[in-house]
């Protein structure tokens, strides 16, 4: 449970932000590219030098080391990067010092543990994924294996980036209903930069458990509320 | 076995074959004829004040003036290394990263080597210390600037892969770890290639220095074996400690990944 509070956050595109999530809130963010959602993403993650602050909960992004922030807010990138040959030297579990002894190592598919194991399942992949080379992934696939890769990680804010822009409707509906869970049962922040308007509307909706959506837009340097369109 | 003295005639019959050089590139139009001659009059003219300048120095043994000349080639080599890199590092640091690796690498190596191994009286008399770190700059600073060149190139290219282990909460070391151990094992297989190959292909230019001033060979071979030690020593000392230092600077105290510390591609 982790609510996270952004203040005068300012990144290259735009003004500086005041924005709150609450523990379980769903923002949904859209806007011309170019209009700076992802340079927001990654100063959020820590990623890129920034003013302002965001704050988890009672913690400053700024008093914790960075590994640590980005355990805990976790940004998932619009493009997935793997840089070992098989998917799941990907997936050792990184200790918590943060100096990742072990990684590369040869590990059998059943080493990642039942809730990693569980994540691939809903995603649609069985624990051999794990054996694969990355090479032979799809677009789409490397996109629904970077989530998991991530969920693993126990993150207490989402910061997802286009997380379904390659995934045919089965699989994204597969991403959605994962992501909506993972609010539930973690009652994680989730701030999601999403292009598709049918995504918005599905996810402003109220679900069983769940507040529906903020939707938000970027209008020139600053963040408002998404008009509300006509009822197809 | 005496060393024969080269008569002004003796270079000039050697020149010769340089202005033969150019007359056969001129007639068959190869269009080097000028750049072969500039080059062989830039060499010597470069060799004659190196040889004044320590013709000079030899007759000295001063500490001071040694040491200064040793620095104008430790400069020389760091402005080297600047120059054979793809993305440098801006500021200071593009001349700092490469000079300071060499300079801690390589006058610690020749000072070791002019106590401990050959025992010169006082460690350092100009007509030892010169060549050798001659040799020994020469070498690591091949080996830094591929060091240094890979480190950047990869850091460049690999943004994408060091970001997403970035974002997965892995540290910097952790993140930057293979490129760094990719950059110094590039750095020290020249030097690998060259103790390998030693003798058997060509012998090395000490030693045949030594052979032509009339050494008996066995002695030229052992003052070889040690230094191409020296210079795997050194070469090894200062590749990790380039990649350390550039490695660090690739990032910012929050662990981010800061390209713009880098020039771009262009050039």
């Amino acid at each position: 449970m982790a609510a996270l509070r952004l203040q005068g956050l300012k990144t290259r595109n735009l003004a500086p932000l005041d924005l709150t999530l609450a523990a379980g809130d769903l923002v949904l963010l859209s806007g011309p590219s170019g209009s700076g959602k992802s340079l927001l993403l990654r100063a959020l993650a820590d990623l890129d030098p920034h003013e302002g602050e965001a704050w988890l909960d009672g913690t400053a992004c700024s008093a914790l080391p960075a590994p640590a922030w980005r355990r805990r807010v976790a940004l998932l990138p619009a493009e997935s990067f793997w840089w070992y040959d098989r998917v799941g030297d990907h997936f050792d579990r990184v200790p918590p010092n943060g100096t990742g002894a072990g990684l590369g190592g040869g590990t059998p598919a059943d080493a990642v543990g039942p809730a990693t194991q569980a994540l691939l399942l809903r995603l649609g992949f069985t624990s051999e994924v794990l054996d694969w080379t990355v090479s032979r992934l799809s677009t789409g696939e490397r996109q629904r294996l970077a989530l998991a890769r991530l969920l693993a990680l126990q993150p207490q804010v989402l910061l997802l980036d286009e997380a379904t822009a390659n995934l045919d409707p089965p699989n994204r509906d597969r991403v959605e209903d994962l992501i909506q869970d993972y609010r539930r049962d973690q009652g994680a922040a989730v701030l999601w930069v999403s292009h598709d308007p049918d995504q918005r509307r599905r996810l402003a909706l109220p679900a069983p458990g769940l507040p529906g959506a903020r939707r938000l837009e970027i209008q020139g340097d600053r963040l408002v509320a998404e008009p509300e369109e006509p009822a197809a | 076995m005496e060393l024969i003295v080269l008569s002004p005639f003796d270079l000039a019959l050697a020149a010769s074959l340089v202005l033969l050089l150019a007359l056969l590139s001129w007639r068959l139009h190869l269009g080097v004829e000028k750049r072969v001659l500039v080059a062989a009059l830039r060499s010597a003219i470069q060799l004659s004040l190196i040889g004044l300048v320590l013709n000079f120095l030899f007759a000295q043994t001063s500490l001071a003036l040694t040491g200064l000349w040793a620095l104008v080639m430790l400069g020389v080599a760091g402005w080297e290394v600047v120059a054979r890199q793809k993305h440098r590092y801006r500021g200071a640091w593009g001349f700092g990263i490469g000079t300071l690796s060499m300079f801690i690498s390589s006058f610690s190596v020749i000072i070791l080597a002019l106590i401990l191994i050959i025992g010169v009286e006082p460690w350092y008399q100009p007509q030892y210390l010169i060549p050798l770190l001659g040799m020994l700059l020469g070498n690591t600073m091949s080996g830094i600037a591929i060091t240094l060149d890979n480190l950047s190139r990869q850091a460049w290219e690999g943004r994408g892969g060091i970001e997403a282990r970035l974002l997965l909460g892995q540290s910097w070391e952790c993140a930057i770890r293979d490129i760094r151990r990719d950059s110094i094992r590039a750095g020290l297989i020249p030097i690998i290639n060259s103790m390998a190959a030693a003798g058997l292909v060509s012998l090395p230019g000490m030693m045949t220095g030594q052979i032509l001033a009339g050494s008996p060979p066995m002695e030229a071979a052992k003052y070889q074996m040690m230094i191409l030690f020296l210079i795997s020593a050194g070469t090894g000392l200062g590749s990790a400690a380039a990649v350390w230092i550039g490695s660090r600077r690739l990032f910012d105290q929050r662990q981010r990944l800061r390209l713009d510390r880098l020039t771009g591609p262009e050039r």
